[in-house]
């Protein structure tokens, strides 16, 4: 990136919705707020894709649609061409919508069924005053064979097409007014895969013949690498990692990339890897966790120095603490009391029958007699404040490593050796040479 | 004689527009404890075979002629409390979308123990105990609390494992699987394969599995059945498909599969789109998309046949790898020629499309 102006910049960008609340709740002022996009910055160059990649729910499409202001940002600029759009009036608006445009996941329900192609396509150009009388005819039937439709199908009504051609109507109507940027919102999700193959095609062609940037957004990774020059990881609202897809598929790499890419079913029947299996499911971002969104599901939360842990302990010992602060453990179901009750437990949250430091077994024993006590809150505060770890207390930032920009303490300077005393967290250093710490095998094949 | 054969099974559906032809002379068996997977695009005819299964295919559709043997009984002449009896018990089914196969008014317990007490004949108490059990074997923590939670108090990972709990809760024979996890992110995806393959190993459960994801099919399945246009064009053991495909349809699905780490500039693609099940073409139905296609494609029906010998196929009783192209009949003037590269240092060796995973019986 040289100092010449990006055509996108999102800054700071923050996308907040109101969770559902009845009148008494806003009366005590009891709404709550669910962070759908908590600060998101990155960058598209002109005729460059940026991938946009997570889980349902971690914000990538309040992101589409907030970067075209079709929702209000909550916080952030967003500068197309260097002018902050966040700033601008309906009309200013309006004449924007010619430069930027979307492409939406399912074409079935974006097209107006009523409408025939010819006036799908027509009305983008007649809101913009574009084109008129015969010539619009002539770019109507011109985009449909741009997009590798029959230019003669051009009155017919969408329920007429199968779901590609659809898609393809979908980016004609986006390519209509002529923009620089598109925002493709899943565009092939809801595709068989030769069908979305196709699509991806004609996607790349487009931009190389027109100089299109996508902000392309999806769900699944080996799509996204197929076109784009950037790849964002999204976790919760937040950027876990970005970089080139070269960089983003060689280590270091978040533990949240690894097990995204590890997920994904290899079409290989002899193939053998070691699949990471993230536990449990997204976190409701209406009460995210502290730290890194990321550790309750994390494999390679950085242990407490001053103790000794194996991996699976520790792993078993943050479970127990997560699940403490949610007070997710049905202690009445185990029907056993005092020694019994807690065997039942160590063997519920996978913890050996005795941890391999003595002194972490005591903390753990006491914390599981007040697990069984059901005084969960007890159990979390002794967990938390004698196993200190940043993964729990600091937000990670994102900073520049071998490969890409990564939001993990794995690769922060500052906890090299583990979680010492981590108050001199912060603003270390920004550039590391990566070389990652602790036992940090890389997933891959 | 395998747990399930079905036999020239052909289901139409008569519509205003004219008559689908939604499985055409459909033949396949599935061995106990074997994990059988159906590939193929929308409109392949892959869940309609599922649903004729269970004898669930609704007006207008009709199951026309052919036979469905279930432990060498004819389902298609049980009378309705025969198939009653079968369905949920030894036969179940997962549904794509967990969120619309669960009663969202009943609590998710009551509806594992329905089918419990009236399977098995279970008092109240019993039902509500073994239906703990399966949701704590499906992995779902603190079970006994969660047993009297409704469906949209769960995630939607959460309510396939419901789903699958009920599937299993009077411990079937065989499960019918319709894309378990197309509806899933990749992560939950992950978990709920390992949990159908788990379950499938530790009660020998015979699973026939949807879906349209290559992917999942290479992880999952013994042997695969690659459908199109209502029949299959390709019957073979997972490794043959895989390594050596043997009908141009399987060999473009599988190269228009985006992959991570391959440095096509383009994905290659299957030009066109599946064929109307109403006009189908004539002679082999792919011939206007193939690009081997010759003229006498256009005029021969190719017949599901063994690769090796071009002897019609036995898929009820044989494992031999088939496929129904004119290329092995020796009515083809030209031949198949792509290659097969597999990707990944230490993948098996390059295999050309002489190679050969021998053929032959197979059985697990």
């Amino acid at each position: 990136m040289s100092g010449s102006e990006p055509l996108l910049r999102v800054e700071g960008l923050e996308k907040y919705y109101e969770s559902e609340s009845d009148f008494i709740d806003r009366l005590l002022g009891r709404q709550k707020e669910v962070k759908a996009v908590d600060g998101v910055s990155f960058e598209i160059n002109e005729g460059e894709t940026l991938g946009l990649v997570g889980e349902s729910g971690c914000g990538k499409s309040s992101i589409g649609r907030s970067v075209l202001r079709l929702r209000e940002p909550t916080a952030g600029s967003v500068y197309f061409k260097g002018q902050d759009i966040t700033t601008l009036s309906d009309s200013e608006l309006r004449d924007l919508r010619k430069e930027m445009q979307i492409i939406f996941q399912n074409p079935q329900s974006s097209l107006n069924p009523r409408l025939t192609v010819n006036d799908i396509i027509g009305e983008a150009l007649d809101i913009h005053g574009i084109e008129g009388g015969v010539s619009r005819d002539a770019r109507i039937k011109e985009l449909l064979e741009r997009v590798g439709l029959n230019a003669s199908h051009a009155n017919r009504y969408p329920h007429e097409f199968s779901g590609g051609q659809l898609q393809r109507i979908g980016i004609a109507r986006a390519l209509a007014v002529d923009p620089g940027f598109i925002v493709c919102d899943e565009p092939v999700s809801a595709l068989d895969v030769s069908v979305q193959a196709q699509i991806l095609n004609l996607l790349e062609d487009l931009q190389d013949e027109l100089g299109i940037a996508y902000l392309f957004i999806a769900h699944d990774l080996s799509v996204v690498e197929h076109i784009a020059d950037q790849i964002a990881v999204m976790y919760l609202g937040k950027i876990a990692e970005i970089g080139t897809p070269e960089e983003l598929f060689a280590p270091p790499q978040h533990p949240y990339t690894e097990a995204l890419l590890s997920a994904i079913p290899e079409p290989d029947p002899l193939w053998e890897g070691d699949r990471i299996l993230l536990e449990g499911s997204v976190p409701s971002p209406i009460d995210p966790p502290s730290g890194c969104k990321f550790h309750t599901r994390c494999p390679r939360v950085i242990p407490p120095s001053d103790y000794e842990f194996e991996q699976e302990e520790w792993r078993a010992v943050m479970s127990l603490r997560h699940r403490a602060r949610e007070a997710d453990i049905a202690v009445e179901t185990f029907d056993a009391e005092g020694a019994e009750l807690t065997a039942a437990l160590r063997e519920e949250l996978d913890l050996p029958s005795a941890l391999s430091d003595p002194e972490a077994e005591q903390v753990v024993q006491e914390a599981l007699r007040s697990v069984a006590d059901e005084a969960f809150a007890d159990a979390e505060r002794l967990l938390s404040e004698t196993f200190e770890t940043p993964c729990t207390t600091d937000e990670p930032v994102l900073r520049r490593t071998d490969a890409g920009r990564v939001a993990c303490h794995l690769f922060d300077p500052a906890y090299e050796n583990g979680a010492s005393d981590g108050t001199a967290a912060g603003d270390g250093p920004t550039t590391s040479d990566g070389t990652s710490a602790g036992s940090a095998p890389s997933g891959g094949d | 004689m395998a747990m399930l054969e079905v036999q020239d099974l052909n289901v139409r559906f008569y519509t205003d527009d004219g008559v689908v032809k939604a499985t055409d002379d459909l033949s396949y068996r599935i061995e106990a404890g074997e994990r059988f997977g159906v590939v193929g695009e929308s409109g392949a005819g892959k869940s309609v075979t599922s649903l004729a299964l269970m004898r669930l295919i609704d007006e207008p559709g009709v199951i026309e002629s052919g036979e469905i043997r279930f432990k060498g009984e004819n389902i298609l002449e049980m009378d309705e409390e025969e198939m009653r009896s079968l369905r949920g018990n030894e036969i179940a089914m997962i549904f794509q979308d967990a969120g619309t196969a669960l009663n969202p008014s009943y609590t998710v317990g009551e509806q594992i123990s329905e089918a419990i007490r009236y399977h098995l004949g279970l008092d109240e108490a019993a039902a509500r105990e073994r239906a703990i059990e399966t949701l704590e074997s499906v992995g779902i923590p603190s079970a006994a609390e969660r047993y009297s939670d409704y469906p949209h108090e769960f995630s939607g990972g959460m309510q396939q494992r419901v789903v699958i709990a009920i599937a299993l809760s009077c411990d079937p024979d065989l499960i019918i699987a319709d894309e378990p996890t197309t509806a899933l992110d990749v992560t939950i995806e992950a978990q709920i394969l390992e949990l159908l393959e788990d379950v499938a190993t530790e009660f020998d459960t015979a699973i026939q599995l949807i879906t349209h994801d290559l992917g999942v099919v290479a992880e999952f399945c013994d042997r695969v059945m690659v459908m199109y246009a209502g029949h299959p064009v390709e019957m073979a053991p997972v490794e043959d498909v895989y390594y050596d495909p043997q009908h141009p349809y399987t060999v473009g699905l599988m190269s228009s599969i985006p992959r991570i780490g391959d440095d096509r500039d383009r994905l290659q693609t299957i030009p066109g789109r599946m064929p109307d099940l109403i006009e189908m073409p004539p002679g082999c139905n792919f011939h206007p998309r193939c690009p081997y296609a010759e003229e006498s494609c256009t005029r021969v029906e190719p017949r599901l046949v063994d690769v090796e010998t071009g002897d019609p196929a036995d898929p009820i009783n044989s494992d031999a790898q088939t496929a129904a192209c004119l290329a092995h009949t020796g009515e083809l003037t030209g031949e198949l020629d792509y290659e097969v590269t597999v990707q990944g240092e230490d993948a098996p060796t390059e295999s050309g499309p002489a190679s050969g995973t021998s053929t032959g019986a197979n059985d697990r």
